[in-house]
């Protein structure tokens, strides 16, 4: 079947670079001593990254959430030396008025439920680094943050509101828009602040907001000094947060453009390649194990930089699913491949667990378990193909855990197709859920997934299936019609049923936060960003700023 | 009822002796007004006896008593305009259905945050003007100022009586806060931007009474037309105060004019120079005050396509000044075209016209600003001088919407912010200007036979009295 993505504009790109930014300046304020990084949101109006939409009052669109995003990055890994970072505005009177209401109505749905999932994982990174990087932050509203903005701010680990009679933190999606404050907002109300339902449920419906003094009281903010108290609150609770840094020293890595070679028929880069046919509905994503030297030590990595194997092919992983969710929308299922030598898999896999606690193997490992959240994450089906060749094995047979399904190969001789794990599959790469792939895996009896990573012998295909890695195992003659059924009847079903079904199936076991955020962002927001009161004719976002009034069904079950 | 909540303090007509709602609300509210009003009223002149009208009902005889009262024994009052009966809504989607005399829940918070940045300019004002007495070209003009400060404060009242009444535990939390907002304080500013400009000389004083109320006056003709119906009476009777402190500002700029042109013509003043030597402000820097008041009051109306103006009008909230003359109250098919900055050009656009009714509002108050324009002009003519004050576009010098940040000239061509910046010296006032100005007004005029060199004395007095009549009995 012949579909195209005729209808979507320009592609989008993910890569930017500090020179570059148009809405965020990276401030390293000498009085810190460089161990604080000061992120000011100073949105540009006029350079949106689609034509329509002017970004008022510091309002983003994914524009804006792409340097957020890569601002952290490279903080991360270009800035060792940052212990926290500091949110702050470069407007008058207004910290951030969320995402931009014009974009969010002018976008198509899948476009809004890429940008939201986006924007939630860029919030969630935030925490990462508080959690486990030891990089606090804190939101210094000096004026009102709206929506988007305030689900920025509680993102963070404090915030701080100026009182100053005018300044507020307000959700008014529900009120005004008939949408959710979709960025995690509301389950950050209960979940991480625990606010008290009944005060979050009128917090979320007042759409102007709560000022200071309020805010204070219910929970919403950490503090709210008078406008002139405000920079040394700000200074203090800065230099707490600072003092309160666990970060590991690390070398500085610079991270480069990816020199990525793009077509109409996907991508490729060093170690990942995308390939999509065109007309076809099956991307092919094959990632490669490591060539060359692989490092023995945090030292030689440091030496290798950003080509190091770990972070390049991940960074370039994370490009590719961004390329699959943003600009290939008619892709509806995925054939991971992987190709190399597992034994440098494994090598580079028991440098970064033997020196787990170092600080640039630290942030190379949560770099890894990003991208593998993010392909968790992905609406796309993966059935990942182990044949002769592959070398799903360790970091890399996460892949294989992180796909709905695996298609092992069962050769006559059983020699050359293996699976295999590494200490990195058990538990230093974790799913949002807070588990391992394995232990996700195999929720009735977690010691298998334990019993696994102690024996890291290669696995034949029978080893495999019997332990449960390997959903089907045909044969040499079988494999060819085999695997072409598989995925021309994936295909054929309906991308809506079958993107539900595959998170429902992807996480079981225990709920976090995260787990939370997102499944009730594509359960809930997902479904009224398609119902007529939020997107029909008369619908609330459709209308806002037009000059007719919603109309809502107003029946309820 | 308490003793700071009697009717005999608070002249009303809103039943005040039997709602005990607003009884408990006041009486916290009262002395934290009164509070605020010693601190931050007219400042030197709480004890004196001031000739001042005082609204004790809101018939033709009740609403303007005039007597000798201290200010901080004003009898601030509440009333609303008598109800008209059956009314209906009179535009919006809600059109012909019966007006709200409780608010909708839909609309509380709308309404709310309306009201709440309309009360807030109430103070500021008061705030704005309080060292202005102790430079006073007059004790007819220093009456004038405190008559327009205690209405101001009375309008204060009418606000805070609305969000007492209607709006429960969050009113009454906003009322405390209109009283804690601080007009030019960096910590508590007051809402809007003109209202924190210093308001340091009596030239300004007028500009601002001329320009800003008039901003207040078309604002509450449009809030009396909305659908909240306490909120419709209770605009509609600030109206009639608000019309008195416009007549200050026309009659205070027409004063100034017409000692200006008086003295060009007696002395035969060519020049701003020779006219300044005079001791006397010259044209050109009354254009420049008129340039910034103006433009201040232009930025008070919100952006030109509103969405928030939409939904007001939809809603019925607030419809357009003097509603009935106009034939379309639903306004759904129509567009108002306007031109639009874009890359150093306009182009332009229709804008639905219900997105547009900041822009509606504006029109009609550049209309009515007009007509003092051209008295003035008629004085200075009168007196053989060929000068014209002239009202600037209103492309020109902006804060707020589509101008904001396009530099343009007085005449709205766009300009470079660098040629702005150069030329707004001749446009704008200057230090220098504002240096002169204030060096006209150094030592107040407290004996009521005199008139400060610089203006020109009024034809009448107030309500009968003679223009020398002693309207404040000032304590030395």
């Amino acid at each position: 079947m012949a579909v195209t993505d005729s209808a979507s504009p320009e592609p989008v790109r993910f890569e930017t670079h500090p020179d570059r930014y148009k809405h965020w300046r990276m401030e390293l304020p000498e009085e810190h001593g460089g161990s604080v990084c000061r992120l000011v949101m100073d949105v540009k109006e006029d350079a949106g990254l689609r034509p329509g939409y002017p970004l008022k009052l510091n309002s983003y669109d994914l524009g804006v959430d792409m340097e957020l995003a890569d601002a952290l990055m490279r903080i991360r890994f270009e800035h060792p030396q940052v212990k926290t970072i500091v949110f702050a505005s470069g407007k008058d009177r207004i910290f951030c008025s969320g995402a931009n209401i014009y974009m969010l109505g002018m976008s198509s749905h899948a476009f809004k439920v890429n940008f939201c999932k986006f924007t939630n994982e860029t919030r969630l990174y935030l925490e990462d680094m508080s959690a486990n990087s030891g990089i606090n932050s804190l939101a210094a509203l000096a004026g009102t943050a709206s929506g988007g903005g305030y689900e920025l701010a509680i993102a963070c680990d404090d915030i701080i509101l100026a009182e100053d009679g005018n300044a507020a933190v307000s959700y008014p999606e529900a009120p005004l828009l008939a949408v959710l404050p979709g960025t995690g907002g509301l389950t950050r109300l209960t979940d991480k602040r625990m606010i008290r339902r009944d005060l979050a449920d009128a917090f979320s419906t007042i759409a102007e907001g709560v000022r200071a003094k309020r805010a204070l009281e219910w929970g919403l903010v950490d503090e709210a000094p008078p406008k002139a108290k405000f920079a040394d609150a700000v200074t203090k609770r800065t230099q707490a947060l600072v003092a309160k840094s666990k970060r590991t020293p690390m070398p500085k890595i610079v991270l480069p453009p990816l020199e990525a070679t793009r077509g109409d028929n996907g991508a490729e880069y060093k170690y990942v390649s995308l390939a999509i046919e065109p007309g076809s509905r099956v991307a092919t994503l094959t990632v490669r194990a490591p060539d060359g030297d692989t490092p023995k030590t945090p030292d030689e990595l440091a030496k290798q930089g950003a080509n190091a194997w770990p972070i390049r092919a991940f960074r370039e992983l994370d490009d590719a699913l961004l390329e699959l969710r943003f600009n290939r929308l008619s892709v509806g299922v995925v054939k991971v491949l992987t190709a190399g030598d597992a034994d440098k898999v494994r090598a580079v896999d028991a440098m970064l667990a033997a020196n787990k606690d170092d600080g640039l193997v630290n942030e190379v490992v949560l770099l890894m378990k990003r991208v593998l959240k993010r392909m968790d994450m992905t609406a796309k089906s993966f059935f990942a193909l182990a044949e002769p060749g592959s070398c799903f094995v360790g970091s890399l047979l996460e892949l294989a855990m992180a796909s709905d399904r695996l298609y092992m190969k069962d050769t006559d001789d059983g020699g050359d197709v293996h699976l295999g794990t590494t200490a990195m599959n058990g538990g230093l790469l974790p799913m949002g859920n807070g588990l391992s792939r394995l232990q996700s895996r195999f929720l009735k009896d977690q010691s298998r997934a334990q019993t696994l990573v102690l024996s890291p012998a290669p696995l034949s295909t029978k080893a495999a299936l019997t332990a449960g890695l390997v959903t089907y195992a045909p044969d040499d003659i079988d494999w060819d019609d085999e695997i072409r059924i598989a995925f021309e009847e994936r295909a054929s079903m309906s991308p809506d049923a079958l993107t539900g079904m595959e998170q429902n199936l992807r996480f079981g076991g225990p709920e976090t936060m995260e787990t939370k955020i997102f499944a009730r962002l594509t359960a809930w927001q997902n479904w009224i960003f398609i119902r007529p009161n939020a997107t029909g004719e008369k619908g609330a976002l459709t209308l806002y700023g037009k000059p007719e009034r919603p109309e809502f069904n107003w029946q309820r079950t | 009822m308490s003793s700071v909540v009697t009717e005999e303090r608070i002249p009303n007509n809103v039943n005040l002796s039997s709602d005990k709602k607003l009884q408990r609300a006041l009486e916290a509210w009262q002395p934290n007004f009164i509070s605020w009003w010693k601190e931050m009223g007219p400042e030197g002149f709480q004890q004196d006896d001031v000739f001042l009208r005082t609204a004790i009902s809101v018939t033709s005889e009740g609403w303007a008593n005039f007597d000798y009262v201290k200010m901080p024994d004003y009898r601030w009052g509440i009333f609303l305009a008598d109800e008209v009966a059956d009314r209906k809504v009179g535009f919006g989607d809600e059109m012909g259905k019966p007006v709200w005399k409780e608010v909708p829940g839909e609309h509380r918070n709308t309404l709310k945050r309306l009201i709440v940045t309309q009360g807030d300019t109430e103070p500021a004002s008061v705030e704005q003007q309080r060292l202005l007495g102790q430079t006073c070209p007059s004790m007819y003009d220093l009456r004038n100022l405190f008559q327009v400060n205690v209405e101001e404060g009375r309008h204060l009242w009418a606000m805070v009586y609305l969000l007492h009444s209607h709006f429960g535990r969050d009113g009454r939390e906003d009322a405390e806060e209109l009283l804690l907002r601080r007009s030019g304080d960096e910590n508590k500013p007051r809402m809007l931007g003109a209202f924190n400009e210093p308001c340091t000389d009596w030239l300004s004083f007028f500009m601002f009474t001329y320009f800003t109320d008039r901003d207040g006056k078309f604002q509450l003709l449009a809030l009396s037309e909305s659908a909240f119906d306490p909120l419709s009476r209770t605009t509609r009777f600030m109206l009639t105060e608000e019309a008195h402190h416009m007549f200050v500002g026309e009659t205070g700029v027409l004063r100034v004019c017409e000692r200006t042109a008086e003295q060009m013509k007696t002395h035969k003043l060519d020049s701003p120079e020779a006219v300044r030597k005079m001791g006397l402000i010259d044209l050109p820097t009354m254009q420049k005050y008129l340039n910034l008041w103006y433009t201040l009051s232009l930025d008070l109306f919100g952006g030109e396509i509103s969405s928030n103006a939409a939904s007001f009008f939809a809603t019925g909230i607030k419809g357009r000044a003097k509603e009935d003359s106009y034939d379309d109250h639903v306004c759904l098919e129509k567009f108002y075209g306007m031109d639009v900055p874009k890359n150093g050009a306009f182009t332009h656009e229709d804008v639905p016209l219900r997105n547009a009714m900041n822009e509606v509002l504006r029109d009609a108050y550049v209309e009515d600003c007009q007509r003092g324009v051209d008295k003035w002009n008629r004085t200075i003519a009168e007196h053989g001088i060929d000068a014209k004050l002239t009202l600037p576009s209103r492309r020109f010098h902006r804060h707020i919407g589509l101008f904001a940040d396009v530099a343009c000239d007085p005449s709205g061509n766009i300009i470079t912010k660098e040629a702005f910046e150069k030329q707004k010296g001749s446009w704008l006032p200057t230090d220098d200007d504002k240096a002169y100005v204030q060096s006209l007004m150094q030592k107040p005029v407290y004996d009521p036979k005199q008139m400060a060199s610089w203006i020109a004395a009024p034809k009448h007095g107030i309500k009968g009295r003679p223009v020398d009549f002693e309207y404040v009995r000032h304590q030395v």
